[in-house]
């Protein structure tokens, strides 16, 4: 099945093993990663101010696209996912919002927020399924102890992303045990990195790093996994003593025999 | 004091936030990972936008430490929503003339070969208008 697909502007640079494994995953479980033509950078954060308009204009566009062929758009960045849903649920709020943007774009057809947005996340535990996924496991990561990172963006606004439980999701817990491994529950997997503090005030960001590094480590976490660009670099650049810290794609790929030693 | 009531009416139309719903828990407050930075807290914006004392919110450092986390938003039992007034007053500070907090020049010296373009990104679109 084919699916429009926003990579956004990490996934082509810095972080391009997250889109290199996502497309060949979900090749080997049946879906075709169609990347949406022209896309622009989401913009990284979700500004909430009510008046904001031109910087919410790049996830219309991708939405709009989205609309158009098929009728989802489909991330993997924790920070795209959030700032497409987010501008997506502002059209069923903000009839303000509604017609300036259209106002302002003159799309051909008109956008009033009808497009599905999809974490990759969402795709392999609603329409693939976690069973079905453990079927297709050839390299299972047995033994393995992994600690999921949330973060901020994935879970909340809670009412808006509907992703997962925003105090004890499961959603990549049960996508580790899918994979043959042994999830670790650690209080910090929903708390910040620091975020973009870190370009700022790295001390700040060293000091939200290192906390949930080390909740992981007390909970006897081998490694973590994320699926946001800035808590990779964040976990691994700023925690006092680090553990590694790899994309949730890497290791779906490696556990379906996509990744050759 | 007249400019001052605009700019609170401003706030309280950009962020959306029902200010008076809070009940002083201090919730908010709390869970925020960056309360050590703040020289006023989630809490305190709340109660300051609500009472029209914007002035020293929009001089405060505390604007740029908020990390929009959300996790205020989420935890509120009021649904009150104080990381939306902190976005708002951050907002009104930046958006008058020349008071970008960072500018695109400041960049180049912050970079390392790793830095993801969305941390870049995000931080223009927090610091700058």
């Amino acid at each position: 099945m084919k699916i429009a697909y926003y990579p956004g502007c990490t996934l082509k640079n810095k972080a391009k093993d997250l889109d290199r494994y996502a497309i060949e995953a979900a090749a080997a479980l049946g879906y075709e990663l169609e990347e949406i033509e022209n896309w622009q950078c989401c913009g990284g954060a979700y500004t909430s101010a009510k008046d904001e308009i031109a910087t919410k204009l790049p996830a219309v566009r991708a939405l709009a696209n989205g609309r158009d062929n098929g009728g989802r758009v489909l991330t993997v960045c924790s920070a795209c996912y959030n700032v497409l849903k987010q501008t997506n649920h502002e059209f069923t709020v903000n009839p303000d919002f509604d017609l300036r943007v259209n106002n302002y774009m003159k799309p051909d057809t008109e956008y009033h927020g009808e497009a599905d947005v999809l974490h990759y996340l969402e795709l392999l535990r609603d329409e693939i399924g976690f069973n079905n996924l453990a079927k297709k496991v050839v390299k299972p990561l047995k033994g393995k102890k992994i600690a999921a990172y949330y973060g901020c963006l994935l879970l909340r606004p809670s009412d808006v992303l509907a992703f997962d439980s925003p105090e004890n999701p499961e959603i990549m817990e049960n996508f580790i045990r899918a994979l043959g491994a042994e999830p670790v529950i650690y209080p910090m997997r929903n708390e910040c990195c620091g975020g973009y503090i870190t370009l700022e005030d790295r001390n700040q960001a060293k000091k939200r790093s290192s906390a949930v590094v080390e909740s992981a480590k007390d909970m006897g976490a081998d490694f973590m996994i994320t699926a946001c660009p800035l808590c990779l670099y964040n976990l691994t650049k700023n925690a006092n003593d680090p553990i590694p810290v790899r994309y949730f794609t890497e290791v779906l790929a490696e556990a379906l025999g996509l990744i050759e030693e | 004091m007249e400019n001052n009531n605009r700019k609170k009416e401003q706030i309280l139309r950009m962020s959306g936030a029902a200010v008076q719903k809070c009940m002083r828990c201090g919730k908010c407050s709390a869970t925020c990972p960056s309360y050590d930075e703040m020289e006023y807290h989630p809490h305190e914006f709340v109660y300051m936008v609500e009472r029209g004392d914007v002035e020293k919110l929009l001089k405060s450092e505390s604007v740029y430490k908020c990390l929009t986390c959300f996790a205020c938003v989420e935890r509120c039992p009021r649904g009150v929503e104080p990381a939306k007034v902190i976005e708002a007053v951050r907002l009104e500070a930046i958006r008058e003339q020349g008071k970008n907090h960072m500018k695109p020049d400041q960049i180049p010296e912050l970079l390392d070969e790793d830095i993801p373009g969305q941390l870049l990104m995000m931080a223009l679109r927090k610091y700058a208008k």
